[in-house]
C-alpha cells in the first residue's frame, strides 16, 4: 500500500513497511548505517542508523514506513548520537586503519570518514583479543570485530545451512567464533563473500592482500554516501 | 648538579645562543609563529608537511616555523599562535613535551593514527610494559649472548607510561587530522584555513585514517 511521511519535514511517498532507512535513501537522505544488510532480514544490532521517529529515537533499519510517520535524521542531536556510537565501537575494539588490510573497504571507516570522526570522546580500551587462524582459508582479527552479527546470520554452510560464524560469552567478555570444519568447506567464492559482507576487518581471506592501490579502494574510488544514494562518482 | 654530585647535562636551549640577525628578526615580525613537534610517533607526519612541495613557499610568506625538527629549535620561545602535535604518548617527557605545547600555544593540532589514538606504538598497550621490556632488553634474540641482563634505566631516559595514550587524553587538542600520514593536502588544507583566520574545513575526500 502506497502511504506518505515526511522525512525531516519533506513529505515522501513509500510503500508501507519499507524500512525507514531505505525510505531515506530512495528520497536522498542518508542515513550511516553498519549492520544493515539491503535485501536481507533486519539484524537491529549496531544501532548507527538511530533516526527519532514520532519524538522517539529508533534504529531506522528496523522500523518499517507506516502512514503519516514523522521522521527526523539531520539534527545536530541525532548527529551526534550516531558519532557517539560509533565513537565507542572504535574505543572498544582496536581499529588499527594503519595496518589493517580492509583500509578503504571497511564500512566502519567509509562510515566514519563521512562523519568526519576525529578523536573519541570516550577513552581507548585497547582490548587483547586472540585472533583466530586456524582455518586454511580465512581468519578472524577478533579485536576488530563490532557484533554486528551479519556474518553469524547470512554465513552459513550450503549443504547442512548450519551457522559458520557464532557469538560465544557475553558483555565485554563476547568474541566471534568460527566453526573450523564448516569454515574449511567454504568454496573460495564464498570466502569472499563473507570477507565482503563484513563492515570491519574482523574476517580475512588468507593468502591476499593489499591488492588494490591507496586512491582506489572502493569507498576512495566510490563513497559509502553516494553508493547508499545511488549517486555515480563524477 | 644531579643528586650524585655528577654535572647536569644541558639541554640545548639553556647554552648561551647568537641571536638571529636584526634582518631576519624583522622579516618575521607579524608572522604567524608554529611550533612542530613529533612525540611517540615516526616523523612521518612531519614529513608531510614537505609534502606540501613548492606550497611551503607563500605558506612561509603567512607563517614562520618556530620550534620543530625541521628548524632543529628544541624549544618554544614566547607565545606560538599553532602547535603540531604528532604522535602519541608513551614516556614522561612527551607528557612534559606535550604540556610545553600546551602553555605556549593557542591553538593544538593532533596529526595522524598515532596523536589521535595511539597508533602502532600502542600495540604494546595489550601486551604490557613489563612483557615488552623483558622481549627488549632481556629475552631479546639478539642480546649479546653473555652481556648482564639489564633494562637500562638512568634520570636523562625518560620513564616509559604504562600504556600508550593519545594526546588529547592529556591536554586539550583543538584540532584533529587523521591519517598514517596525513597526505599534504590534508595538512596544507589546515594550516592555510589557520593561518588566513578561516574556520578549520578539512574535506572528507582528503582524510583517510591510514
Amino acid at each position: 500500500m502506497t502511504i506518505q511521511l515526511t522525512i525531516d519535514g519533506e513529505v515522501v511517498t513509500t510503500t508501507e513497511g519499507t524500512p525507514l532507512v531505505e525510505v531515506a535513501a530512495a528520497n536522498g537522505t542518508y542515513v550511516p548505517t553498519l549492520c544493515h544488510h539491503p535485501g536481507s532480514p533486519c539484524l537491529g544490532t549496531c544501532r548507527v542508523c538511530a533516526v527519532r521517529v514520532n519524538g522517539a529515537i529508533a534504529a531506522s533499519c528496523s522500523l518499517g514506513a507506516r502512514d503519516g510517520m514523522v521522521v527526523e535524521v539531520n539534527t545536530p542531536e541525532l548527529r551526534d548520537l550516531r558519532r557517539t556510537i560509533v565513537e565507542m565501537l572504535f574505543v572498544e575494539g582496536v581499529h588499527n586503519c594503519p595496518s589493517c588490510e580492509k583500509s578503504g573497504r571497511c564500512q566502519l571507516q567509509a562510515v566514519a570518514l563521512d562523519m568526519r570522526l576525529e578523536g573519541a570522546r570516550f577513552p581507548y580500551r585497547y582490548p587483547d583479543r586472540e585472533a583466530e587462524h586456524d582455518a586454511a582459508r580465512i581468519w578472524l582479527e577478533r579485536d576488530r570485530c563490532i557484533f554486528c552479527q551479519r556474518c553469524v546470520e547470512f554465513v552459513r554452510d550450503r549443504e547442512t545451512g548450519k551457522k559458520i560464524f557464532s557469538i560465544s560469552r557475553r558483555g565485554e567478555r563476547a568474541r566471534i567464533e568460527l566453526d573450523v570444519e564448516l569454515a574449511d568447506a567454504m568454496p573460495p567464492e564464498q570466502v569472499a563473500e563473507a570477507v565482503d559482507l563484513c563492515p570491519v576487518g574482523a574476517i580475512l581471506a588468507k593468502g591476499v592482500g593489499y591488492d588494490v592501490p591507496i586512491g582506489q579502494r572502493r569507498y576512495e574510488a566510490w563513497s559509502l554516501r553516494n553508493r547508499v544514494l545511488g549517486r555515480r562518482p563524477s | 648538579m644531579t643528586p650524585d654530585g655528577a654535572a647536569r647535562v644541558h639541554a640545548s636551549h639553556e647554552l648561551p645562543a647568537t641571536p638571529p640577525p636584526a634582518q631576519t628578526v624583522e622579516a618575521r615580525a607579524g608572522k604567524i609563529p608554529i611550533a612542530t613537534i613529533s612525540l611517540c610517533g615516526c616523523w612521518g607526519c612531519t614529513l608531510s608537511i614537505l609534502d606540501l612541495d613548492e606550497r611551503i613557499i607563500p605558506l612561509l610568506d603567512a607563517v614562520t616555523i618556530t620550534r620543530s625538527s625541521l628548524t632543529d629549535i628544541k624549544r618554544i620561545s614566547g607565545r606560538c599562535a599553532v602547535g603540531f602535535v604528532e604522535g602519541g604518548v608513551a614516556n614522561e617527557e612527551n607528557i612534559e613535551t606535550l604540556e610545553h605545547f600546551r602553555e605556549h600555544c593557542d591553538v593544538l593540532i593532533s596529526v595522524g593514527a598515532c596523536s589521535i589514538w595511539g597508533g602502532i606504538p600502542s600495540l604494546r598497550n595489550t601486551v604490557g610494559l613489563a612483557a615488552c621490556l623483558r622481549e627488549a632488553y632481556l629475552d631479546s634474540p639478539t642480546r649479546v649472548p653473555g652481556s648482564p641482563p639489564i633494562i637500562p634505566r638512568h634520570e636523562e631516559i625518560p620513564r616509559l607510561t604504562t600504556t600508550v595514550r593519545p594526546c588529547h587524553e592529556v591536554v586539550h587538542m583543538d584540532y584533529f587530522i587523521s591519517g598514517c600520514p596525513p597526505d599534504g593536502d590534508a595538512v596544507f588544507s589546515v594550516l592555510s584555513d589557520l593561518a588566513a583566520g578561516r574556520p578549520v574545513n578539512l574535506p572528507t575526500a582528503i582524510t583517510r585514517f591510514d
